[in-house]
């Protein structure tokens, strides 16, 4: 009898103990979030998102380097949605189980686990030295769009999955080739997993900071770039720039700056969920 | 009729052209892997034609960007692993305890709504996180431990800790979620606990996904870059002091990539060695999460 | 006709009069034997699952297929338009010809001989997308984009299976919304829009109420005038109601082929005999 009631007792504690553990990185992110709006929020004007950078704080903005971070999100989608989405549909409806698939698997799977700096690493000598793209939005953005491959291409791949294998076998039947299967009844109907997926890539591709860094990409840039080959910031660097200052007052400006950041991030994610839900209830 | 025939041949054609393209775009992921590999090895092989691998393994100090130079990556590997260890020590029970309250405790209705909300934390961008631990965790834990420095590798830890937190519990809370309900009700059936059977029966049977998770947020842990570079400093110091500024491997190559460094240079290929380092530990346990995850796919299948 | 699944490299040349005789008895042929099944075996890695087939199936009559779970007839029917080529590890020997053409031969061209053999599924499947594009998809992708003329054969179609009365009004609505029922005719519809010859039924009531099945029952008997109809059935009533000739398949075999009256009435196989009477399967 006392040996239950102690086990109970056991039982209880650690149900409270999960709920607190369930809630402690979730409160510590709200603690977080409060202070940067308590610090950064009094910051946030029109002038602070269209004015230069600047040696003052008061005067710094982050234009430039939101408009880096447009730039490199354009091209990085236009090179990594094509690639990640072909190399999906390969693996996941042409590809036949042999010692090459098997390879592909190992691999994809392994490149995910690559830290970004990696990339950082490729992108420095590939494109940047060997191709001779310098510091350009295009070298940024080849980078990233490598490091997001992988995540395009699983999530592309689960969401291809997905479509029950009656498609196919109607489409078949009805003597459709592979590729029109594929190109007018599995890919539309696929469509808002795969969307979900690169949206989340793209979140994660808009902050990322350290394989930019490693590529040369500058905190300090004047102007807003005009096209690919310009040299570039993106929004993370401005934040670590501001953070490595000793000045009070940039400290302010990094967490106005992460506000932004933290907006456009949540709002890919809740984009993201959106589509995730909508596409789910279709097969039901 | 014939206007059907090359209907038809010219459809065929125009498939095989779409398969190639597609398996090309499949082995850009081998040419990407490729790339990495030959890029540090390249550059790494150059740099031990200069420094003795040696010293590389041996030294304790790193110092590249000094006149007096020394190669010991153990100096900024240290720096790593301490920052990781303190991760994992933090994230690991938290996220278990948080795996097995969803999956076993927790209301369905709560599953669906909080895996979302807690993948929200490994959606946030690395460098607020590094703002985080070194203007809210570190003055905060300065409070109560006195001889704690600005830049410190355990506030940059802990933050790190709370990043990889979805990696343990989302994983792990699969890897329970897939044990069969026989299992449980069996358990229940002899009168045990929730707790008893959780740590009794479900844990073990779920073991290969929950060390694959622990293994994955390892990596994760290694790899990551601008919490470190932030918040726990870029001294290179043998220590593993929690309360003094260190650097990881990843903090010296944006410390290297900040600076004015010239392509050729010693000190530009000190950044792929410290880099392929990097990869092989990676690279490892990666390779290891992915054959446990193999194997324990067929066991179910 | 004959010819439309191969991918000749021109016409065929009728000069030799061999050739000729061949062609009219081919023809004599087809019309009595539309599908033939020549010493068909069929292997799954080292599995064998047809162990040796020998069958001719009569045109615009309804065959049959019956047999336990698992006794290979749907394997044996999704020969006939080749959907067991993408099953890992299947392996075909022997011959399948249609209208006295082997349909395994390098040359044919797969996707035009689906188009000349239609199937439909146990479970209904419509495409997630409008009605309309539902029946117009084998049309599209053979390239037709008329849309005077898709629209006419989609109406067709649909009124072909009965169903044009029911969803004209709601023809660019999802097919999802349909019920059972009526998807399943939907997926007829789809099929009869390519016009087909031959139209292979794998189970299409399976999945159905009494009431819907009545009425695929009946288009199915309405459809034997212009199709030869192979369905695979879990329901003897339904093979006996409905079929001209029924096979009885058991692990692998053809054990007995008839009349479905006959078959049904008067087996001459003990084993014909225990699974029509109930006594396995």
């Amino acid at each position: 009898m006392n040996n239950i009631k102690k086990n109970r007792i056991k039982d209880k504690a650690f149900k409270v103990w999960g709920i607190a553990c369930t809630f402690l990185g979730l409160i510590l992110l709200c603690i977080f979030i409060g202070s940067i709006l308590i610090d950064g929020l009094q910051r946030i004007d029109w002038g602070f998102i269209t004015n230069l950078p600047s040696r003052k704080a008061e005067r710094a903005g982050i234009y430039t380097a939101l408009m880096g971070s447009v730039w490199i999100l354009i091209f990085t989608t236009i090179i990594a949605l094509p690639l990640g989405i072909a190399a999906a549909i390969y693996l996941e409806e042409y590809a036949k189980e042999s010692k090459l698939s098997s390879l592909l698997e190992v691999n994809i799977s392994n490149l995910a686990g690559v830290p970004s700096i990696i990339y950082g690493l490729l992108g420095l000598e590939v494109f940047v030295r060997v191709m001779e793209m310098g510091a350009s939005i295009l070298a940024g953005s080849f980078t990233l769009a490598l490091l997001i491959l992988p995540i395009v291409i699983v999530s592309t791949r689960e969401a291809i999955k997905a479509v029950p294998k009656s498609i196919r076998d109607a489409s078949f039947a009805l003597g459709a080739s592979k590729w029109q299967t594929v190109s007018q009844q599995l890919l539309p109907a696929s469509f808002g997993g795969i969307l979900t997926g690169v949206i989340l890539a793209l979140s994660r591709a808009v902050g990322e900071t350290a394989p930019l860094i490693v590529i040369g990409a500058l905190a300090y840039v004047p102007f807003a770039p005009s096209s690919p080959m310009d040299e570039f910031s993106v929004l993370p660097i401005q934040i670590f720039n501001w953070i490595s200052r000793p000045q009070h007052g940039f400290e302010i400006n990094a967490a106005a700056a992460i506000i932004v950041l933290l907006l456009i991030t949540f709002i890919m994610n809740g984009i993201a969920v959106y589509f995730r839900n909508r596409w789910q209830s279709k097969f039901k | 009729m014939l206007r059907k025939f090359s209907f038809f041949q010219m459809r065929k054609l125009k498939e095989t052209v779409i398969e190639k393209g597609l398996q090309a775009s499949a082995l850009v992921t081998i040419a990407v892997t490729v790339g990495i590999i030959l890029v540090l090895s390249i550059e790494a092989i150059l740099f031990f034609k200069e420094v003795s691998i040696i010293d590389f393994f041996t030294d304790t100090q790193w110092t590249p960007l000094y006149t007096d130079k020394h190669f010991g990556i153990i100096t900024l590997l240290s720096g790593t692993l301490l920052t990781s260890f303190i991760a994992i020590i933090f994230a690991v029970p938290v996220g278990l305890s948080i795996s097995i309250y969803i999956s076993e405790y927790a209301p369905r209705s709560f599953r669906k709504t909080i895996k979302p909300a807690l993948e929200l934390l490994a959606a946030v961008p690395t460098v607020v996180y590094g703002f985080f631990a070194l203007t809210v965790v570190t003055p905060f834990l300065q409070t109560f431990i006195p001889g704690l420095a600005g830049f410190n590798s355990l506030s940059a830890g802990l933050v790190m800790g709370i990043m990889i937190i979805p990696f343990v519990s989302s994983l792990s809370e699969d890897a329970l979620h897939a044990v069969p309900n026989s299992l449980r009700e069996a358990a229940y059936g002899m009168g045990s606990t929730k707790l008893q059977n959780a740590f009794r029966v479900l844990v073990p049977a779920a073991s290969s996904g929950i060390i694959v998770s622990i293994i994955l947020a390892i990596s994760r842990a290694i790899g990551e870059t601008m919490i470190v570079a932030i918040a726990a400093g870029q001294q290179p110091r043998l220590t593993l002091d929690p309360t003094v500024p260190v650097e990881t491997i990843t903090a010296y190559i944006v410390q290297v990539s900040l600076g004015d460094v010239q392509h050729g240079s010693l000190e530009y290929r000190t950044i792929f060695a410290a880099g392929i380092t990097l990869f092989i530990f990676t690279f490892l346990l990666n390779t290891i999460s992915y054959r446990i995850r193999k194997k324990f796919r067929e066991k179910y299948e | 006709m004959e010819l439309q699944f191969t991918l000749g490299t021109g016409g065929r040349v009728n000069s030799n009069k061999m050739k000729k005789d061949k062609d009219t008895i081919d023809k004599t042929l087809k019309r009595k034997h539309k599908l033939q099944a020549k010493e068909v075996k069929v292997f799954y890695d080292d599995f064998m699952a047809i162990k040796g087939i020998d069958m001719n199936i009569r045109a615009n009559k309804i065959t049959a297929f019956i047999g336990p779970s698992g006794c290979g007839k749907s394997t044996f029917l999704r020969l006939f338009n080749r959907m067991n080529d993408y099953v890992d590890g299947f392996r075909l020997e022997g011959e399948i010809l249609i209208d006295g053409e082997n349909i395994y031969k390098k040359k044919v061209n797969v996707e035009q001989l689906r188009k000349q053999v239609g199937m439909v599924f146990q479970k209904p499947n419509p495409f997630p997308k409008s009605i309309y594009e539902n029946v117009a998809y084998g049309l599209k992708i053979q390239g037709i984009k008329d849309k005077n003329f898709l629209r006419q054969k989609v109406e067709d179609s649909l009124k072909q299976v009965g169903l044009w009365n029911e969803v004209k009004e709601d023809i660019n609505k999802s097919a999802l919304a349909l019920s059972g029922g009526q998807q399943q005719r939907l997926c007829i519809a789809r099929t009869l829009a390519v016009e087909p010859s031959i139209i292979l039924m794998d189970e299409p009531t399976s999945a159905l109420d009494p009431i819907s099945t009545a009425k695929i029952e009946e288009l199915i008997y309405e459809l034997k005038e212009k199709y030869t109809i192979v369905i695979v059935t879990h329901n003897m009533q339904q093979a006996g109601r409905i079929s001209d000739y029924t096979a009885f398949f058991y692990m692998g075999e053809l054990i007995e082929y008839d009349k479905s009256k006959k078959l049904f009435t008067n087996p001459e196989k003990k084993q014909t005999e225990n699974y029509i009477t109930g006594r396995f399967g």
